[in-house]
């Protein structure tokens, strides 16, 4: 049992820490409102090989482990980046896996940084995908639509539908044009297992986004004096933030298990990963809910920095899954309920 | 980061397995819980010979080595399992409290008893009127002689109907709150001496204990007179890896129980619907951050660092995941899960219902919740006493 980072490790992490505090400080976050993208940060992480940093070495990239993305997520959660590093890291390991000629071909525009690449987390319905993460700002986005795996372009002109979280969401229609990656069994197979993906590095994004929450919160308190004393004295406001600050220990704890089980154990992977998701969905939601509400009339005016971190942790998760459904899933990993309810009704 | 246990661990783990499926049979498990009482004297003998009872001990006083991580596995199990060793662990509390308070002679007469699991030891800490705030004691030790005189009482002495000493808190001197503690090790069983049965929801036999004119001699006063409080604060750090992870684990593995042999209105299993596998997929999920946080604790500990905030984030954590988990699973039973422990046609023999009962008292006893709440946002988040 070793749950502290390796000197790499805290290198990645402090060279993240270093590059958000320069390009994404929070006038960068509201300057990028209401888009929420940063067209010169996503410039300078793609350079700096956000996306090849995801992928393989026998497919092009870096071969990062998928703890390595966890806690870059983690840090863009911290600072609120607004640039798709999730969307486009998952998007890219769900082109490796595929591995058709299509899907090849797709990477290697990836990679190259010629092409932004998103995933719609939901199956499209009546040839439209709703709100895709990233959706409007990528140049392509994968597309689950009935078996088939499609490559969906995408306008990527910042058209998006106003949102909570200021999120570059689009809605996406399913054109002629859309591209084949994979059909049957294999695409969803492969496409479910980028969903684990997703849930997870959102999962670490969520813990980046509770952890500062609770710094703020506790800034705040420790500052601001009412009734002659600072409010952080009081039981009701050190108590509830003592509570976000041990969730937010244990949410890392999860998420860190879950990336660690992805190489070591990986038939917990996908339980675990929808576990974090859930949990850490659930922690940031109340961090930045307390966080919010204890500064009282202010947390409530644009004006502060603590509505960003409220407005995001809750939509990040959202257009995926909420907690309940999450925890379902970790639930159908857990007994494979899919199998059972299969042979019950055969039977 | 590695999130394995370890070889000696889970060697360690299996060992303990073992050693429960032998000794902790059906029926002691019965008896204990009819008469409330954690503690039997054949299984502690039989942990000793087993060579489970002096683990982590240094090996001059016999003991078996084991690091901090290695002492959470065997935690983990004997309360999974539910082992009777309350008795045990408050007696290895005071050992440890006289290995580094107490003098020569204390550690020669205690320390090798203890590990033999021939002494038990009782806590005499907390009052009627003290609560968590412990430094509020008002029991009375005045000296006479060679000897002290205490009068007062004290609540929760858990197994003092059966114990051979009460590790007692008492106050020597009234003009300072902290500084006017002293800890004893007070024989039981003498005429100034009465013990009372306090029962509690979750069936446990507790004590109130009554003092009057009760002696001790002054060789059994544990450290410096007035140095009460820093030999019970050492006492207590040692306990890292305290939780109740192991206990979600228990009652997860009840529910489960239930949910897969339970038919819903269509003949389905219960496990097949969405709402019960939400249930459960919440309870497996706190389960698994209790244990991290335990283990994290205890990871700490193993690296000589002091989990100031971290024990009592893994201590407020579980025991509240535990209870809202009792809660949550006790009303996916539905009517049947009022059916008591043992009662006939209780669902997985009432254990749901006998975990929300005990889970009432894991957030209260050791430090309720508020304290470690307050522990963890002065010490972990800094902020303003």
């Amino acid at each position: 049992m070793d749950v502290g980072l390796s000197d790499e490790q805290r290198q990645l992490v402090a060279s993240f820490t270093a590059l958000f505090g320069d390009a994404a400080s929070p006038s960068h976050v509201r300057a990028a409102e209401p888009l929420g993208f940063d067209p010169r940060l996503w410039d300078a992480l793609r350079d700096a090989g956000i996306v090849a940093m995801a992928v393989g070495e026998e497919d092009g990239g870096w071969g990062a482990e998928p703890l390595d993305l966890a806690l870059v997520a983690e840090v863009q959660g911290r600072f609120l980046a607004p640039a798709p590093i999730v969307e486009a890291q998952v998007a890219a390991r769900l082109l490796a896996r595929l591995g058709t000629p299509s899907a090849a071909a797709a990477l290697a525009a990836a990679l190259a940084g010629e092409r932004t690449v998103t995933l719609a987390v939901h199956p499209a319905r009546d040839g439209a995908a709703g709100l895709v993460p990233a959706g409007a700002v990528a140049d392509d986005a994968l597309v689950m639509d009935g078996e088939r795996l499609l490559l969906v372009r995408s306008a990527g002109d910042g058209a998006q539908p106003e949102n909570l979280g200021s999120m570059p969401l689009a809605d996406l229609r399913v054109g002629p044009d859309a591209v084949l990656l994979a059909s049957g069994p294999a695409a969803e197979a492969a496409h479910e297992a980028a969903l684990d993906e997703f849930l997870l590095l959102t999962a670490a994004a969520q813990v980046g986004i509770a952890a500062r929450a609770v710094e703020i919160g506790v800034g705040y308190v420790t500052e601001r004096r009412a009734f002659g004393v600072p409010i952080g004295t009081f039981q009701t406001i050190a108590h509830a933030l003592a509570d976000s600050a041990t969730a937010v220990d244990g949410a890392r704890l999860l998420g860190h298990e879950a990336a660690w089980a992805y190489g070591e154990e990986p038939e917990r992977f996908a339980e675990l990963a929808a576990m974090a998701f859930a949990f850490a969905t659930e922690t940031a939601r109340d961090a930045t809910y307390r966080a919010l509400h204890f500064h009282g009339g202010y947390g409530f005016t644009d004006e502060y920095d603590i509505q960003l971190y409220y407005r995001r942790a809750r939509a990040w998760s959202a257009v995926c899954l909420e907690p309940r459904a999450a925890y379902r899933r970790a639930a159908d990993r857990r007994y494979g309920i899919a199998q059972m309810e299969e042979q019950w009704t055969s039977a | 980061m590695d999130f394995r246990i370890g070889e000696r661990g889970e060697s360690l783990r299996a060992e303990v397995r073992a050693f429960l499926d032998e000794h902790l049979t059906d029926e002691l498990s019965e008896r204990c819980h009819r008469t409330g009482v954690a503690h039997d004297e054949g299984f502690v003998r039989a942990m000793h010979e087993a060579g489970l009872l002096a683990l982590g001990w240094p090996e001059e006083w016999g003991g078996r080595p084991c690091d901090p991580l290695g002492l959470c596995v065997v935690e983990e199990e004997l309360s999974k399992a539910e082992a009777p060793t309350y008795g045990v662990s408050t007696t290895h509390m005071v050992a440890r409290a006289i290995l580094h308070g107490g003098n020569d002679r204390q550690r020669a007469e205690i320390i090798p008893r203890a590990l033999r699991g021939e002494i038990l030891i009782v806590l005499g800490f907390t009052e009627p009127e003290c609560g968590s705030d412990l430094a509020a004691a008002r029991t009375r030790a005045v000296r006479d002689g060679d000897e002290w005189v205490i009068n007062g009482s004290k609540m929760f002495t858990t197994n003092a109907h059966i114990g051979d000493h009460v590790f007692l808190l008492a106050r020597t001197d009234t003009s300072s709150k902290h500084a006017g503690l002293t800890v004893f090790l007070v024989p039981l069983g003498q005429p100034g001496i009465e013990v009372q049965a306090v029962r509690t929801i979750s069936g446990e036999r507790t004590n109130i204990t009554y003092y009057r004119d009760a002696r001790v001699h002054d060789d059994w006063r544990i450290g410096e007179v007035g140095g009460g409080w820093r030999v019970l604060g050492e006492a207590l750090q040692e306990e890292h890896s305290t939780g109740f992870g192991a206990s979600m684990l228990s009652l997860l593995e009840a529910a489960e129980g239930w949910a897969r042999t339970a038919r819903g209105g269509s003949g389905r299993p219960r496990i097949a619907d969405p709402d019960v596998r939400e249930r459960l997929g919440r309870c497996a999920a706190e389960a698994e951050v209790s244990l991290l946080l335990q283990r994290r604790a205890a990871a700490m500990a193993q690296r000589g660092d002091i989990p100031v905030a971290e024990g009592p984030m893994a201590k407020l954590f579980s025991s509240e995941a535990l209870t809202r988990a009792a809660e949550d699973l006790f009303d996916l039973l539905g009517p049947d899960a009022v059916r008591s422990r043992l009662s006939p046609g209780a669902p997985e023999g009432g254990r749901v219902e006998h975990s929300l009962r005990f889970s009432l008292g894991t957030t209260i006893y050791g430090g309720t919740s508020e304290i470690q709440r307050g522990i963890i946002a002065r010490r972990g988040l800094g902020l303003p006493r």
